[in-house]
């Protein structure tokens, strides 16, 4: 079971928290003008890379707030998490 | 006599405590701190269980958790029976019985050992080779009889008796192994104030020191040291001892589980302790000090009963006071066996030691044990051993440098002490994902670098000196530098990998893995055949993949493939260890979680008295639901008829309190439901109520409920019963993440408010009475309105609405007065002849009227127009959550399954929910089917059975024939509307 | 290739078993192939044994990474059924189902495929309806599966609890006769000797680092840890990987990469005589020849390339199995372990080509892949060899995530509302 530093409440067991998949997929702000094409891809497609990922996560079982993680998905390490709204760190290093 | 093989003396037994265990229906004899591998050696027991494959005798070959072959049978009582337990973990404990498993008819006498007759023809994997023909023989003769054959103990036929809890802790260091390097580890981590739990699996700690009586530490008696050390730790209130406790997974981020055994050893008749106790640590860290396996020798016939690990001798004959054989030979290619011999001679009995290595290889231990009395022969192989049930001699034959090996000796034995070396258990290390090292020197795979907090400490990472065990475990506590000194403990090794022979390798059996009988032959078979990856060699030998999970056996199966390929052996790799370390009781990690605990049931606030009025019950997700009411005689349809009839007639009462309820409050709040449903929003007044249908983005529909408008800023949501949760999570997800700038709050009210449903005809009158500060006259207070008021005094939300068709309200009070107000409502009811009704009349009544359920009409993959909904999308909007999915070409196709109304031409027909729809019944297999019957009833109000069906294009197919199946062929059905009572809504406004 | 009988197995028996020669070679790369598969599990084997076999591709080559089937081909429950609700999945689930009922005698290798009758429960009302749904529709259909109540369900299965009284009783089940268990380590072996005696180079230890492509953007070849190869087709069949493959050419994918446990008991004599599902309490049992019972568990909620899940997820499944078989909470776990699956958002496969020329794929299986494997490989190889799609895997496609004609028969079994 993942420990999960919620930004909020600090570190917590995973079974308090949901998975939201990956982050910084924001919602079109007009759906209507993108293609079947570009929706599926809003809709469906991900990155879902081994190695660094950018992901989201909700407090359910705590604050309730959602939030974004960067963990290593070859490890599960969680190299940073930080409140919903905010920029991917940059960790540097290239990592 | 009893115990003909106790010594007189010594041993970390209780003789003050005899007790008595019986073993295959004999009385055995045996003292507290026994183990029941000690009590059976006591009493002479060599013999005590059948390989798995050959049904060979098979004896005890090691003194823990790696023991291979003595699997038994544990008999505590009714409910308390399991197989496969091994005989040198299970404690000794009054009035147990334990048997040997896998024979026939008896363990003496096994007819299966014809298998070992016919080993020649069951090589590794030969059942991928045979057993093909004919085609229908595999399952029908070949497969039951391997089935039959193979399996070890007999699982258990009744329920556990016993029960399991769960703990879970922190600390800032978890020493797991509470051995030299452990009990240092755990004396540096507690010295400054910090949680530490130490955890060991046998029932004492001091690892090695229970059983090395001439060590000394810093000066004094290693068993000084030890009680010392442990009296310090017991003294410190940071620190937790957990004897009896194996960690057995170490998982994602220092989360480690162990379990204790805290039953199972003693006797207890009316004791209410659990078996077992499961440990989840997060432990900031960790020091693995779980220290080393011995390697047994691979040479013919390695398998006697008798035949042991050296150092498993010595702690039987020091630990227990034991002795296995009265002449012991050991055989050896390192030096730690000499300890063993020379305590072996101590203890009274007849030794003699066969070193595999040359004299000049030897280091002092031949001149120690020869000043002792002791044979020595250095330079000499084992090639085979004599015996059936028990070892009675080891075949030893000289053997030079170049590997020639001299004539032949048999030295008569009752026992043997193999050891072939060490290997480091760096099963939780592996587990951690930490990454292992071939350490060439010591021929072993070490701990490399971690991957999480953690540190691996003495034996566990190839130190096997005793100064240097603790010097490491101070270290790895976090103690700063210090020397320890102890005497000097012998180590070292040379690696063998099957012993030297002058017999055809080919066909003696030289056993890898005793439990599984994989031989030396079988691993170069595999090798041969082209299985060169060890994970590769593993699957198709099944060496490794016993019970001891390969603990003895590993690294030789890996030395073998290695020397055969004539690779080093880091290149042919390593298995990955996988948890648990050693067996774990499913019973100790489900713990509690049984019967109404193994998931919570929940009730509504009126579940009490609906159970008091004879209901049946349902399970609806977690909720158990009033399903009917059948009255004395009546059976599930008529209690439904008369049920619904009330509702039609006079008027029903039903809990819908398992409808999620959620508050929507705060400036943006009509702009925040605009955007999660389908419909409009912006425009509903106050005091008015609205059904609201929200999809995913995906365009399929999510959820569906009634929304009242309390306020300008604030509605009271509804959802489906089980959509509570995430219809929740769902906003709070578009909320947060998407529209942060909208200002909306969102509470989950479910729990606060009860819902009582008063449908019927007479509903209104039974309600007056006792509403105060609401008119509800029809024309103040029309279908889809709100109000607020009291009702018996009790603050209420009124809502007019209807899921019956009927003139019907639904009462929002807070919960702890639901029992008062239906009480209320109940009395005041009865000149109407008011009736609970259940879920299950709720389903009728709501599809005479054609409404949907979400999650029977819809399954994820129905659009709003799918159920004729599709006029509710409000158009104006240019955006909603899942509106741009119901553009996408699929969406919009007229083939679309779409619901529609079924009447089987034959009008007492009640269909199966879940029946198919076809257009032609004749057509061949596979057919085109057009859709599924998702609600079907008996509807009195019609005096017809109803159904809803979703049909490929059936709005289009008004009034046509379609074919539905049935449990004996098809059934003729029309396509009608969806609406099969009052089409024109008409009853609700009464 | 050696013929593999009792007969040949008692002449090796005469001869300490010497004569037998490997199962496949050990190739070193060639420069060029006419096809590529990427991924050594029972589905990449499988394509390329009915290359070769049906489509007389020779000169082809399958790149492991690491050793033959040790993805989760050789980490799965091995269950088998065809018994999927839609037309498409069922038509390729019992194409796979009818290859499996000769695939012993096809391989001459003995996969051990046992069609002891799969069952799955219903413990509520939407568990009974939905159950019906598939049972009717798979009858029509053509696939076996029929409606037990709950006595005929124990006298199917005796081990099982029937007690109205348990947390989730037990109101009937669905049984498809024909679906069973195989041993997943000998479908790959046997694919593997299959294609090698037909020529197939199986290259293990060979990780593919890198996809090349020409300037009209298809394929041209990959780069591997074992150098450049050559090739105009590439069909990538690497399960929880195929994300990473496929980003080597520019492709994303509508995939997650889950970890799923599994996990065996203590082996014990014969005592569970069938595969039983539960979706409603989440669990799925069998018990192996062995004598191991086989037990699935659930995925963990996070991408994970790791093989590793959390206790949590184990602990569930064991809940579930010890209120279902309460006998059985006194055995013990044995083994746990985790593969790495690749889930599409409608939970079917993709199978088919890319918008890469020359670049094929076979993923998104999920957590139910390895009943499919002789089909999948069978369609694939079609596919590959004839650079377009089987009619059975035609409804595959990844376009179809653009259309929004999904195949979803994760939501056609939703849990109770």
């Amino acid at each position: 079971m993942l420990l999960v530093t919620c930004p909020h409440c600090g570190a917590r067991p995973e079974i308090e928290f949901r998975y939201g998949g990956e982050a910084h997929i924001a919602r079109p702000a007009d759906p209507s003008a993108l293609d079947d094409r570009q929706w599926a891809e809003f809709l469906y497609f991900r990155s879902n890379p081994k190695g660094v990922y950018a992901e989201r996560w909700n407090h359910a079982h705590g604050c309730g707030r959602w939030f974004n993680a960067l963990r290593d998905t070859a490890s599960d390490a969680f190299l940073a998490t930080y409140p919903a709204g905010q920029q991917r760190p940059d960790l540097g290093g290239g990592r | 006599m009893a115990q003909p093989c106790r010594l007189p003396a010594g041993g970390r037994i209780d003789r003050a405590k005899p007790l008595r265990l019986r073993f295959n229906g004999r009385d055995i004899e045996a003292y507290a701190g026994d183990s029941v591998a000690a009590a059976l050696l006591a009493n002479g027991v060599r013999l005590v269980g059948r390989s798995f494959k050959y049904h060979r005798p098979r004896g005890i070959l090691s003194h823990g958790s790696d023991e291979p072959n003595a699997l038994l049978q544990v008999d505590r009582g009714p409910g308390r029976i399991d197989p496969n337990n091994r005989a040198t973990v299970v404690e000794a404990a009054d009035g147990i019985a334990v048997s040997s498993q896998n024979h026939w008819p008896s363990l003496e006498h096994d007819l299966g050992a014809v298998n070992d007759l016919l080993s020649p023809v069951l090589p590794a994997g030969f059942y991928y080779k045979t057993f093909m023909w004919p085609q229908s023989f595999w399952q029908r003769v070949y497969e039951p009889k391997i089935r039959a054959a193979a399996g070890l103990g007999v699982a258990p036929h009744e329920a556990d008796a016993d029960r399991y809890v769960h703990r879970h802790a922190h600390c800032a260091v978890l020493v797991v192994g509470g051995g030299p390097a452990g009990l240092a580890a755990a004396l540096a981590a507690s010295d400054d104030g910090a949680r530490v739990i130490l955890a060991d699996e046998q029932p004492e700690f001091g690892g090695t020191l229970l059983h090395d009586l001439h060590a000394t530490i810093d000066g004094a008696p290693a068993g000084d040291w030890r009680a010392q050390a442990l009296a310090t730790l017991a003294a410190r209130a940071n620190v937790t001892l957990l004897p009896r406790t194996t960690a057995f997974g170490y998982y994602n981020h220092n989360h480690i589980a162990l379990v204790e055994r805290v039953g199972d050893h003693r006797a207890r008749q009316d004791d209410r302790r659990p078996r077992e106790r499961l440990w989840q640590v997060r432990a900031r860290q960790v020091v693995l000090a779980t220290g080393a396996h011995e390697r047994p020798l691979v040479f013919a016939d390695n398998d006697r009963p008798g035949i042991m690990l050296a150092e498993s001798v010595r702690v039987f004959i020091n630990r227990y006071a034991v002795a296995p054989g009265r002449r012991i030979v050991f055989a050896t290619s390192g030096a730690s066996a000499y300890a063993a011999a020379a305590d072996a001679k101590a203890a009274g009995l007849d030794v003699t030691l066969v070193d595999i290595r040359a004299e000049a290889e030897c280091g002092p231990g031949p001149a120690m044990l020869r000043a002792r009395g002791i044979d020595v022969l250095p330079a000499h192989t084992i090639v085979g051993s004599t015996g059936r049930k028990a070892v009675t001699g080891l075949i030893v034959a000289p053997v030079d440098a170049n590997g020639i090996v001299g004539p032949r000796r048999t030295l008569a034995c009752d026992g043997v002490g193999m050891s072939g070396g060490w290997t480091p258990a760096v099963h939780l290390f592996s587990q951690s994902r930490g990454k292992l090292r071939y350490d060439d020197a010591i021929d072993a795979f070490v701990p490399g670098t971690p991957a999480q907090a953690e540190r691996s400490a003495g034996a566990a990472r190839g130190i096997y000196d005793l100064a240097a065990c603790l010097a490491d475990g101070w270290a790895a506590g976090g103690g700063a530098a210090r020397d320890f000194a102890a005497t000097p403990s012998p180590t070292g090794f040379r690696p063998v990998r099957a012993l030297p022979t002058d017999a055809d390798a080919k066909r003696v059996k030289a056993f890898v893995d005793f439990q599984n009988d994989v031989t030396a032959k079988d691993i170069a078979l595999a090798v041969r055949e082209g299985f060169e990856s060890v994970e590769h060699v593993k699957r198709y030998t099944t060496t490794g993949m016993a019970t001891d999970q390969g603990k003895t056996s590993n690294m030789a199966a890996l030395g073998l493939v290695a020397e055969i390929l004539d690779r080093p052996v880091p290149q042919v790799g390593t298995t990955t260890f996988r948890p648990p370390y050693t067996p774990v009781t499913f019973g100790t990690i489900v713990g509690s979680a049984r019967g109404a605990l193994f998931d919570p049931i929940r009730v509504a606030p009126l579940h009490d008295w609906a159970a008091a009025h004879g209901a049946r019950f349902e399970n609806v997700g977690l909720w158990r639901r009033a399903w009917h009411f059948p009255r004395p005689g009546e059976d599930m349809h008529a209690a439904v008829r008369r049920e619904c009839r009330a509702v039609r007639e006079s008027v029903g009462i039903f809990d819908a309190s398992t409808l999620g309820k959620i508050e929507v409050v705060g400036r943006d709040a009509a702009e925040f439901l605009h955007r999660i449903y389908i419909n409009a929003w912006l425009k509903l007044e106050p005091g008015r109520c609205r059904y609201g249908v929200m999809l995913k983005e995906d365009g399929f529909i999510f959820d569906d409920g009634v929304v009242a408008r309390m306020a300008p800023d604030r509605f009271h949501v509804t959802t489906t019963t089980g959509g509570a949760a995430r219809v929740l999570a769902h906003m709070e997800d578009y909320l947060q993440t998407e529209w942060p700038d909208l200002e909306v709050f969102l509470t989950s009210v479910s729990e606060q408010w009860a819902v009582i449903a008063l449908q019927g005809p007479r509903a209104r009158d039974v309600l007056a009475p006792l509403v105060e500060g609401i008119d509800l006259a029809a024309a103040s207070f029309p279908h889809m309105a709100v109000r607020t008021g009291t009702i018996c005094g009790v603050p209420t939300r009124l809502f007019r609405v209807s899921f019956t068709g009927e003139l019907g309200y639904e009462i929002n009070v807070p919960a702890d007065y639901a029992r008062a107000v239906w009480e209320a409502l109940w009395a005041r009811g009865q000149e109407f002849g008011i009736t609970p009704y259940g879920t299950e009349a709720m389903h009728v009544l709501r599809a005479e009227r054609g409404f949907i359920i979400v999650g029977q009409e819809t399954d994820g993959t129905v659009t709003p127009d799918d159920v004729g909904l599709g006029g509710m999308i409000a158009r104006a909007k240019a955006d909603f959550v899942g509106k741009r999915s119901l553009a996408r070409p699929d969406m919009l196709k007229p083939d679309r399954k779409q619901l529609v109304g079924l009447l089987a031409d034959a009008p007492d027909l009640v269909l199966e929910e879940g029946a198919q729809i076809v257009a032609d019944p004749h057509q061949p297999i596979p057919m085109t089917m057009l859709g599924h019957v998702t609600s079907s009833y008996w509807s009195d109000a019609c005096g017809r059975a109803i159904a809803l069906a979703l049909v490929s294009g059936g709005r289009a197919r008004m009034g046509q024939t379609l074919h539905v199946t049935t449990p004996t062929g098809f059934a003729p059905a029309r396509v009608a509307a969806p609406v099969f009572f009052d089409p024109k809504g008409e009853r609700v406004h009464g | 290739m050696r013929h593999f009988s009792l007969r040949t197995l008692l002449t090796e028996a005469a001869n300490a078993h010497q004569g037998w020669a490997r199962q496949w070679r050990a190739p070193e790369p060639k420069p060029a192939y006419d096809a590529i598969i990427v991924g050594g599990g029972g589905h990449g084997l499988a394509t390329a044994y009915y290359m070769a076999q049906e489509h007389g591709m020779r000169n082809i080559a399958v790149l492991e990474k690491g050793w033959i089937g040790g993805g989760n081909t050789g980490r799965n429950t091995t269950i088998i059924r065809s018994n999927y609700l839609y037309d498409e999945s069922a038509a390729i689930y019992d194409h796979a189902v009818k290859l499996w009922e000769g695939l012993s005698q096809a391989l001459n290798y003995n996969v051990m495929y046992s069609a002891r009758g799969v069952l799955m429960l219903a413990h509520n009302q939407h568990d009974v309806q939905s159950f019906k749904r598939h049972v009717y529709a798979n009858r029509l259909n053509g696939v076996d599966n029929e409606w037990l109540t709950p006595e005929q369900a124990k006298a199917f299965c005796p081990p099982l609890n029937i007690s109205p009284d348990i947390r989730y009783p037990v109101l009937g089940g669905a049984l498809q006769r024909r679906g069973g268990v195989a041993r997943h380590d000998a479908v790959a072996w046997g694919y593997a000797r299959g294609a090698d005696a037909l020529g197939v180079d199986i290259i293990q230890n060979c990780e593919v680092t890198g996809i090349v492509r020409g300037s009209d953007g298809a394929v041209t070849g990959v780069e591997t840890t074992k150098g450049p190869i050559r090739t105009p087709r590439i069909g990538v069949v690497a399960a929880g990987h195929t994300s990473v493959i496929m980003a080597m050419a520019g492709v994303r994918m509508p995939l997650e990469s889950f970890p799923l446990q599994a996990l065996v008991s203590e082996p014990v004599k014969p005592v569970f005589p069938c595969v039983l599902m539960s979706n409603a309490v989440h669990a799925y049992i069998s018990q192996s020849d062995k004598g191991e019972l086989v037990i699935g568990a659930g995925t963990d909620q996070y991408v994970s390339y790791s093989q590793q899940g959390g206790l949590h997820i184990t602990t569930h499944t064991l809940d579930a199995i010890c209120e279902l078989f309460p006998q059985f909470s006194r055995l013990r776990l044995l083994r746990n372990w985790g593969g790495i699956v690749d889930v599409t958002p409608d939970r079917s496969p993709i199978i088919g080509r890319t918008p890469v020329p020359g670049l094929f794929v076979n993923c998104g299986w999920g957590t139910g892949g390895f009943k499919a494997t002789p089909g999948s490989g069978h369609v694939f190889a079609w596919t590959v060899a004839k650079g377009e799609p089987h009619p059975i895997n035609a409804p595959f496609t990844l376009d179809r995530f653009r259309t929004g004609r999904l195949i979803d028969e994760a939501a056609a079994a939703a849990v109770a509302h």
